[in-house]
């Protein structure tokens, strides 16, 4: 389970970072959205991996799995949607200003 | 009682943001008085924390009583405190900037989203906890967003994207950093993160060395460091004026965090050693020489500007690189200075943009300005304390960076060169601006924009920022002693992590003695690490850390 989690990890983010270097602004959305499933995966992984056991700590219990990292997710998960839409919102708000979905700024954009 | 005003500089934006879009929403005077009366009472507030905090140690304030390390917890020391006054400071004079040039009737919600503003930035200084301080991150970046794109255009719009999406990929490497120190560690309160990466053993680093140096490259692109500086010139340039002057204190919170997090979590005497000093130094060095040299290359007064700001961070970086007490209190000054004058300097180019028509700031021949001698004279104090020239605080923050820094060849030279290319930089700036209209003799000056209310307001703020760093000047001596004591206390973080984490078997024992169940669970962290399968966590408050659990509420 270790390698797959992993990999997973390394594929969404070596995917998502080829993705926000592109030049158009959809495909850097979605690299956007891939990088933070895979920070959101890493984060389930930074408490250990266990199976099949419950978030809780009392006492009596003995066997669980860390609940921060849970906690911490669902805080990341809410975050990125909210940013993704933001994102999605301006990048919409420019392409129907300046008529074209690119990324980078024309040298005489870039001066007002 | 006083602490619990220490959430107040979260929660009172935090509540007439709303407010303001909810309720005043179609009445912008309201909205205008409810902004300015917000911004005053933040001020006063922060002022009334900063004296509360330089007499005595750091503050904890616990969210919902939680018991550290479980619980959020917000800290007040004397570095919290002097950035929630500085930004009170700012966050006013943009308010009456805008009021005054009109700038906040050009698009929708300027006010709330400048009360959000506030309220992530002042949540990013206080709070004592790691995870905390990345949703204050995305609270001020998602303000910072909306306030950026004000008024539209496709210009701003395009540079918008840019800014969102570079602030995005920082915000997944700050998740990674956070996520690599947690798997290490165990916690992410600053005062136990403290704890724990100091005990670990010296011949196992690699990991929380990692996560320490991801963690500075989220810093480095707050900041405008080198190589993390691309997103600012364009993003400060297209963004409206009052914001722009207002986001020269978001690189100081990249500063913050750096001065924070690298001497209470990774201080140069602890187990991740000269780490920050080592990526720190050279990106600053780099940074200054290429923030001065771009005043030289600007081809308009708002570029000019921009890059000023990175030559500044360069230079408070090379003093809080030092990692020393003494140095890091001239850095501390000279943060001061740089935050008033770069926001200063940004309102000087909105005015002379408003007042220069289809000119706008680029370094062309144009008619000669409406209040060119006034606006003249401002943009001559504004650069002069920039480019660090005495008789200004700029003069006095380097004087004070240098003197920390006797015996760096290297450094000397770097920030000596570096302020006469900023002063060559800026004098063919002014001179292109103010003193060229050859040509336009016979022609009126430029028509200012109509819905401009009170243009008498707008300079008023802008004096007031010069005003300030007069004041900073005059009052260097006491100032300065006051930095003094500031980085004393940075140095010393004992006193912090004993004001977080000491007191809970205190508190846990009193709890108990009221007649409330007060739980002792060892933490869970450690025990996780220690797989102990058949201890009881429930042991006597001598030995364990004792925590009230969820039916041990709070006992004051």
């Amino acid at each position: 389970m270790e390698v797959l989690v992993s990999s997973a990890i390394g594929v969404l983010t070596a995917a998502g970072i080829y993705m926000i270097l592109r030049l158009r602004t959809f495909p850097v959305v979605i690299g956007m959205s891939l990088l933070s499933y895979g920070v959101n995966v890493f984060l389930f992984a930074t408490g250990r991996l266990v199976v099949n056991q419950p978030p809780i700590l009392r006492e009596g219990v003995t066997s669980y799995t860390d609940p921060i990292p849970q906690a911490l997710v669902l805080t990341a998960i809410v975050i990125s949607f909210g940013m993704t839409a933001v994102v999605v919102m301006l990048a919409l708000g420019a392409f129907i200003e300046a008529g074209d979905d690119r990324i980078d700024l024309d040298e005489s954009e870039g001066d007002q | 009682m006083m602490e619990h005003w220490i959430i107040a500089p979260v929660v009172l934006p935090a509540m007439l943001a709303p407010l303001i879009v909810l309720w005043m929403r179609y009445d912008l005077v309201t909205q205008r008085v409810a902004s300015v009366l917000g911004m005053s009472a933040l001020l006063i507030l922060a002022i009334v924390l900063m004296v509360s905090a330089s007499n005595g140690p750091p503050e904890v304030y616990r969210l919902g009583n939680w018991e550290p390390p479980y619980g959020i917890v917000l800290v007040l020391d004397r570095l919290s405190a002097l950035m929630l006054v500085l930004n009170a400071l700012l966050g006013l004079t943009v308010v009456l900037y805008a009021i005054g040039s009109g700038w906040d009737r050009r698009g929708w919600h300027f006010h709330s989203l400048m009360q959000f503003q506030m309220m992530g930035i002042n949540g990013a200084f206080l709070t004592g906890d790691a995870f905390n301080l990345f949703v204050f991150f995305e609270v001020l970046l998602i303000a910072s967003y909306g306030l950026m794109i004000h008024g539209g255009g496709k210009a701003r719009l395009k540079s918008g994207v840019q800014y969102v999406v570079y602030n995005l990929a920082g915000s997944t490497l700050f998740l990674f950093a956070l996520g690599t120190i947690y798997s290490v560690t165990g916690t992410l309160n600053m005062a136990d993160l403290a704890q724990k990466v100091g005990q670990m053993p010296a011949d196992d680093t690699a990991l929380i060395a990692v996560g320490a140096a991801l963690l500075m490259l989220v810093f480095a692109v707050k900041a405008a460091l080198v190589p993390f500086q691309f997103w600012l010139p364009a993003t400060y340039t297209n963004a409206p004026g009052p914001v722009a002057a207002l986001f020269a204190i978001m690189t100081k919170v990249g500063v913050y965090a750096i001065v924070r997090v690298y001497t209470l979590i990774f201080p140069i005497t602890g187990t991740t050693g000269t780490l920050a000093h080592d990526l720190l130094l050279p990106a600053a060095l780099v940074t200054l020489v290429i923030g001065m040299v771009g005043i030289l290359g600007a081809r308009d007064l708002g570029r000019a500007v921009t890059y000023s700001v990175i030559g500044s961070v360069g230079t408070m970086m090379l003093a809080f690189a030092q990692f020393t007490q003494g140095a890091t209190a001239a850095g501390l000054y000279y943060m001061v200075h740089s935050t008033l004058v770069a926001a200063a300097l940004f309102l000087i180019a909105d005015l002379v943009r408003e007042r220069r028509g289809r000119w706008g700031l680029s370094l062309v021949d144009a008619p000669l300005l409406r209040n060119h001698g006034l606006l003249a004279a401002f943009f001559f104090v504004g650069a002069l304390a920039m480019a660090g020239m005495p008789p200004l605080s700029g003069f006095l923050g380097k004087l004070m960076i240098l003197d920390a820094t006797r015996g760096q060849w290297g450094l000397w030279a770097t920030v000596l060169i570096t302020s006469l290319i900023a002063i060559v930089g800026f004098a063919r700036v002014g001179s292109q601006v103010f003193w060229r209209p050859y040509g336009f003799s016979d022609e009126e000056a430029p028509d200012l924009p109509k819905d401009m209310t009170s243009p008498a307001l707008a300079f008023t703020a802008t004096g007031g920022l010069i005003a300030g760093l007069v004041a900073l000047t005059v009052l260097a001596g006491p100032v300065s002693r006051w930095m003094q004591g500031t980085a004393a206390q940075l140095f010393a973080p004992a006193n912090y992590i004993d004001a977080v984490m000491g007191g809970a078997e205190a508190r846990a024992q009193e709890a108990a003695q009221i007649g409330l169940h007060a739980h002792g669970h060892m933490t869970v962290i450690d025990e996780m690490r220690q797989e102990d399968a058949g201890s009881d966590p429930a042991v006597d408050p001598q030995t364990a850390t004792p925590q009230t659990g969820h039916d041990a509420p709070a006992s004051h």
